[in-house]
């Protein structure tokens, strides 16, 4: 789909910039959640990053449109707005705090279960587990948190990355190494506490 | 206590690939609003009534009376073509602009989308956002302004397909004779009834116009205006001369008004 858009953006861009919004929409706001924590910001930063690019698009002649890496393109805008909007509210920060520390199941048990079975219970546990790991998340450093979705949220190849971040594949590697490690050292160690087990 | 297990590092890679979402559903339809490829709509009250308002990112589209929702989008859709939207209200910046330009706040600021019109219409629904509030002045007054006198049908052509009517008021503007003459937004009866709610008195236009007066000049400023400028209704009626043309009012020695400038209305074919 990709490798067809951009010709088709050169081509037309009102015409095809519906099919772009539509063919990044969900990963820009999961790269935007998932960087800023809250649903309401990652939908301002998303939409704002489509329109950035949509008005930048409006300005590249055809050439520099359909030799565009769209995916990589796109990720830069939306981290580079996201990085901006925390700096200003200086809170791109953890919310571990107020569900989970009420929450009876050991975090660790929670973190490690991806069920997949259909019951509504194997639903909110997952739903538990993926509240858990954002807020894991948000406790890494922005310099780690960024490569770590834009590899594992995203998916984004390493060079992929390299170009939407301006690092080396090498440094990158690292980082969403390092940032690996520290989720799993603090899913591990997480100091919730064990109450009562409440198993169904 | 329960035991903790270790977690392994593909659990984690798992665990992040599982914390891509959906968008959602608002995303896609505001950002197309936002660059103007979509638009929303809601109703609006106006001196005329409710009234229908389209809008994206780049300013307000339309304003159209219709008597339903679907009679309005079947419009819009035939004139302008886009995606169409229903929003339960104008935006509250948006309302309150559109209100202070219809109260007379000509400096409210209120983008208007005009994209796809002619130079020509823009010139002629920018120079009627310069007519005062409560004020009128001929078709051939904006030929001439906008520097093609002769033009003076066409101008009435571009007034007619006035996209933002009451925004962009052409309802100020007039037959060349004075009288009042047609409307777009519901025909001549609308039209007395919004000038008569920016202080004007149709009836007294109609009737000078009638007697073929077309300018009415002051015998101590020795300066003539359009009968509706702020300048001639200032007047009092023992100083109050009436002109049929601006060379009668010239010949007798009176100057135009630089305020209303009847010259210019003078000046068109």
């Amino acid at each position: 789909m990709d490798d067809a858009l951009p010709t088709e953006l050169a081509a037309d861009l009102d015409g095809a910039y519906e099919r772009l919004v539509i063919a990044h929409q969900d990963r820009l706001f999961s790269i935007a959640l998932r960087l800023l924590g809250d649903p309401r910001d990652a939908e301002e930063v998303a939409q704002d990053a489509l329109v950035r690019a949509y008005r930048a698009l409006a300005t590249y002649d055809a050439v520099r449109i359909r030799s565009l890496a769209l995916r990589p393109w796109l990720a830069a805008i939306v981290v580079n707005l996201s990085r901006n909007r925390g700096r200003r509210r200086k809170l791109a920060t953890v919310r571990l705090d107020v569900p989970s520390a009420l929450d009876a199941t050991p975090l660790t048990a929670r973190l490690a279960a991806p069920d997949t079975s259909g019951s509504p219970h194997a639903a909110a546990l997952r739903r538990e587990s993926a509240h858990d790991w954002a807020a894991l998340l948000a406790t890494l450093p922005p310099r780690l948190r960024v490569p770590v979705v834009l590899r594992h949220v995203d998916g984004l190849s390493y060079a992929e990355m390299a170009t939407a971040l301006g690092r080396p594949e090498g440094t990158l590697k690292a980082q969403v190494h390092r940032g690996l490690a520290q989720l799993r050292a603090a899913a591990e160690s997480s100091s919730l506490p064990d109450l009562e087990v409440m198993t169904a | 206590m329960t035991a903790r297990p270790a977690i392994d590092l593909t659990e984690v890679e798992a665990a992040l690939a599982a914390l891509a979402v959906p968008a959602p559903a608002t995303l896609a339809p505001a950002t197309l609003t936002s660059v103007g490829l979509a638009d929303e709509y809601a109703t609006m009250v106006t001196p005329v009534g409710d009234v229908y308002v389209a809008w994206n990112g780049l300013g307000i589209s339309t304003v159209d009376r219709a008597e339903d929702d679907a009679a309005f989008e079947q419009r819009f859709r035939r004139m302008i073509g886009r995606p169409l939207r229903r929003a339960v209200a104008l935006p509250e910046a948006l309302a309150r602009a559109i209100g202070q330009r219809l109260a007379g706040d000509r400096r409210a600021n209120l983008p208007l989308d005009l994209r796809g019109r002619s130079e020509f219409e823009r010139a002629v629904w920018l120079k009627a956002l310069e007519i005062p509030h409560g004020e009128v002045r001929p078709y051939g007054w904006i030929a001439a302004e906008i520097g093609r006198p002769r033009a003076v049908r066409a101008v009435g052509t571009a007034l007619a397909h006035n996209p933002v009517p009451l925004v962009v008021p052409c309802h100020r503007v007039v037959r060349s004779d004075g009288l009042l003459g047609n409307y777009s937004l519901g025909g001549p009866g609308v039209k007395r009834d919004i000038l008569a709610s920016e202080g004007l008195d149709p009836g007294e236009l109609e009737s000078l116009a009638r007697a073929r007066i077309r300018y009415l000049g002051s015998d101590t400023t020795r300066i003539y205006c359009l009968p509706s400028c702020h300048q001639a209704r200032r007047i009092t009626a023992s100083h109050r001369v009436a002109f049929s043309s601006a060379r009668a009012s010239e010949a007798a020695g009176y100057r135009a008004c630089r305020r209303c400038r009847p010259d210019s209305a003078a000046r068109a074919a």
